[in-house]
């Protein structure tokens, strides 16, 4: 009792005045000091931008990559129209030549124009989240599994020990060689830079996720257990009843951790193997080195943070939906 | 009356690094049905670990407990546990945690809506109906421990083991607790075990008080059979000579265990294998200490 008074009176006393009385208190802080935050970032960023030259003009400041922005989307939008066309096309010159010959099989060809921006973000998103699902499924059994019996665990500790400090860009070589060799079907259902992404971001998520479900799953209350003991729950209702609920703060704590490196990790997976996505799109504008090549990539910088903070958020609201302990959700 | 539960000279040994500690020494008690039994004792004597081996938790290194004829051998809800710090599943309702127990026990032999009443009328005596549908987290910690109590209760158990139910609950919501334990008991005439560090507490509540000898090698050191008129109500029981000498038998036995201690303590003995929490031991030390 009274280490914590003390504690309680050290840290109150190095506080930062708090603006925490009323309504007009929390206004200002939820809305008005941010935005004073950013507009002396977007101020600090413009007066710098313009005292950098660069071999490929002026360091863009918040104007022209705003006008990028725009220039962005207005592409996507053009080659929507163009794809749309092509396929009308396509039809036309089909209906015509069944007229003509009702014998004749109409074939489709796809549209192969360039990945727009958007078109990157959204296989960014897609790649991020299957990587991400297919290590929750093989994660979160194998952590229930190992946290639970001792002896799994002291087989599988060092193999995941070894792994997790490994970056998973080393893996990708691997991986993209092993993908080529096994994945040989003529007909196949999604690319193969697709699935070299999403098991680099597999490979990135499994080991944090098998790591704090494990954990969670061995430091469950002895009391809860035992209780399960006595009211004699078979091992799969003891799983569902017991472990599960009480190590999902845990889990999801693994999961959104993974989460975010997975989303920084996939970029760089995508810059070095020039897979489709944000990072293929960053690589090429690099390559291009036109005038306005920086201030595309820094709308990319600014598209892959905002999108991150959203995936951030996105798995801390799924946490405090289905976790009983929000005192981990932070 | 006949022998329910017959715990019959147990010696516990916990392995430890350097070699066997041993908890317990031929322990031997039989335990009739409907009774109420307490064990009292000072902390680390090895209480808990005699409720974990009749629990089932706990196998005895020798000797045995045969309740109702039969060898005990794993935990189940025959002899269900009422937790020192009540073990409600934090993420499920006072009903839910109740319905885990009776969907587990009763699953089989009662339908839907019998299963229902059957929490329904577990919760309600303990008084907990008006806060059926709160979790753990909202409700106060003698609201806790009624639930737990409730969920034991409605596992219909033939002994009832309690282990420190109220040690952790402040004075007022302990009386109260004990009040409506001994109002139940009358009602259902459970056989109980119940640990306790409280004397007072160990006298109000039990047809027979168990001493337990300090450890390591714990054993039973003295019975006292309370043989006190049902029902007890404590502010009588204050001007009752009767109750006031089985007060002091009780202190006197802790009074002199705790300053001549049977055996010397080793230094291998300082590791508690038992599971008893020490907070809440320390603070029971002191009062038990006061009132001598």
């Amino acid at each position: 009792m009274n280490t914590t008074s003390v504690n309680a009176g050290k840290l109150y006393g190095f506080r930062l005045p708090q603006l925490d009385s009323g309504l007009v208190g929390s206004a200002i802080r939820l809305v008005a000091l941010p935005l004073v935050g950013i507009l002396a970032f977007l101020l600090l960023w413009s007066v710098t931008a313009q005292n950098i030259d660069t071999s490929l003009g002026k360091f863009p400041g918040p104007a022209a990559v705003l006008e990028q922005f725009d220039a962005l989307y207005s592409e996507h939008q053009r080659s929507r129209e163009k794809e749309q066309a092509f396929y009308e096309r396509q039809e036309e010159r089909n209906a015509k030549r069944v007229a003509e010959d009702p014998s004749y099989e109409p074939r489709i060809r796809a549209y192969t124009g360039k990945e727009t921006f958007i078109d990157q973000i959204v296989t960014s998103l897609v790649t991020v989240m299957s990587g991400f699902l297919l290590a929750v499924v093989i994660a979160v059994p194998l952590g229930i599994a190992t946290g639970l019996s001792k002896t799994l665990n002291s087989a599988v500790n060092p193999i995941v020990q070894i792994f997790k400090p490994v970056s998973p860009l080393a893996w990708l070589p691997l991986v993209t060689m092993v993908v080529s060799a096994l994945y040989t079907t003529p007909d196949p259902i999604v690319a193969k830079s697709f699935l070299n992404s999403m098991i680099t971001v597999t490979l990135c998520c499994l080991w944090p996720m098998v790591i704090n479900t494990a954990v969670g799953v061995a430091g469950i209350d002895s009391d809860l257990v035992n209780v399960s003991k006595v009211l004699r729950l078979p091992a799969l209702r003891h799983v569902q009843k017991i472990v599960l609920p009480a190590s999902v703060p845990m889990i999801f704590t693994g999961m959104r951790l993974s989460l975010g490196v997975a989303w920084m990790v996939l970029i760089a997976a995508e810059m070095l193997a020039q897979n489709p996505g944000l990072g293929k799109f960053v690589w090429d504008e690099f390559q291009n080195g036109s005038s306005d090549s920086l201030a595309r990539i820094m709308a990319a910088v600014l598209v892959i943070g905002f999108i991150g903070f959203l995936l951030d958020r996105g798995m801390l609201a799924m946490q405090k939906l289905v976790s009983w302990d929000n005192s981990a959700a932070q | 009356m006949s022998v329910l539960l017959d715990i019959s000279h147990i010696d516990m040994e916990f392995p430890t690094p350097k070699g066997p500690f041993t908890a317990l020494r031929d322990v031997d008690l039989k335990i009739q049905q409907g009774e109420f039994v307490s064990l009292i004792g000072h902390s680390g004597c090895g209480k808990s670990t005699v409720l974990n081996v009749v629990a089932g938790l706990y196998q005895a290194t020798r000797g045995g407990v045969i309740l109702n004829g039969k060898e005990v051998t794993e935990p189940g809800p025959e002899r269900a546990v009422v937790f020192q710090n009540h073990s409600l599943l934090p993420w499920l309702t006072a009903y839910e945690n109740v319905e885990l127990a009776v969907k587990q026990v009763f699953g089989k032999s009662k339908s839907k809506a019998e299963m229902r009443q059957w929490i329904e009328h577990n919760l309600e005596l303990v008084h907990m109906s008006h806060a059926m549908n709160k979790r753990p987290g909202e409700i106060s910690g003698g609201m806790k421990q009624r639930v737990g109590i409730a969920r034991a209760l409605a596992m219909q158990p033939k002994v009832l083991l309690m282990d420190e139910p109220f040690g952790a609950l402040d004075a007022l919501t302990r009386a109260h607790m004990q009040d409506s334990l001994m109002e139940i008991q009358a009602e259902l005439n459970n056989t109980v075990i119940m640990i306790t560090h409280d004397v007072d507490e160990a006298v109000l509540l039990s047809d027979r008080i168990v001493m337990m000898t300090n450890g390591p090698a714990a054993t039973i050191g003295e019975i006292l059979s309370v043989e006190l008129e049902r029902p007890r109500h404590r502010l009588e029981l204050a001007d009752n000579p009767l109750y006031n000498q089985y007060r002091a038998k009780v202190l006197k036995f802790l009074h002199e265990r705790h300053s001549k201690p049977d055996v010397p303590v080793k230094k291998s003995a300082q590791s508690k294998p038992d599971m008893e929490k020490a907070g809440a031991d320390h603070a029971q030390k002191e009062m038990v200490e006061d009132a001598a």
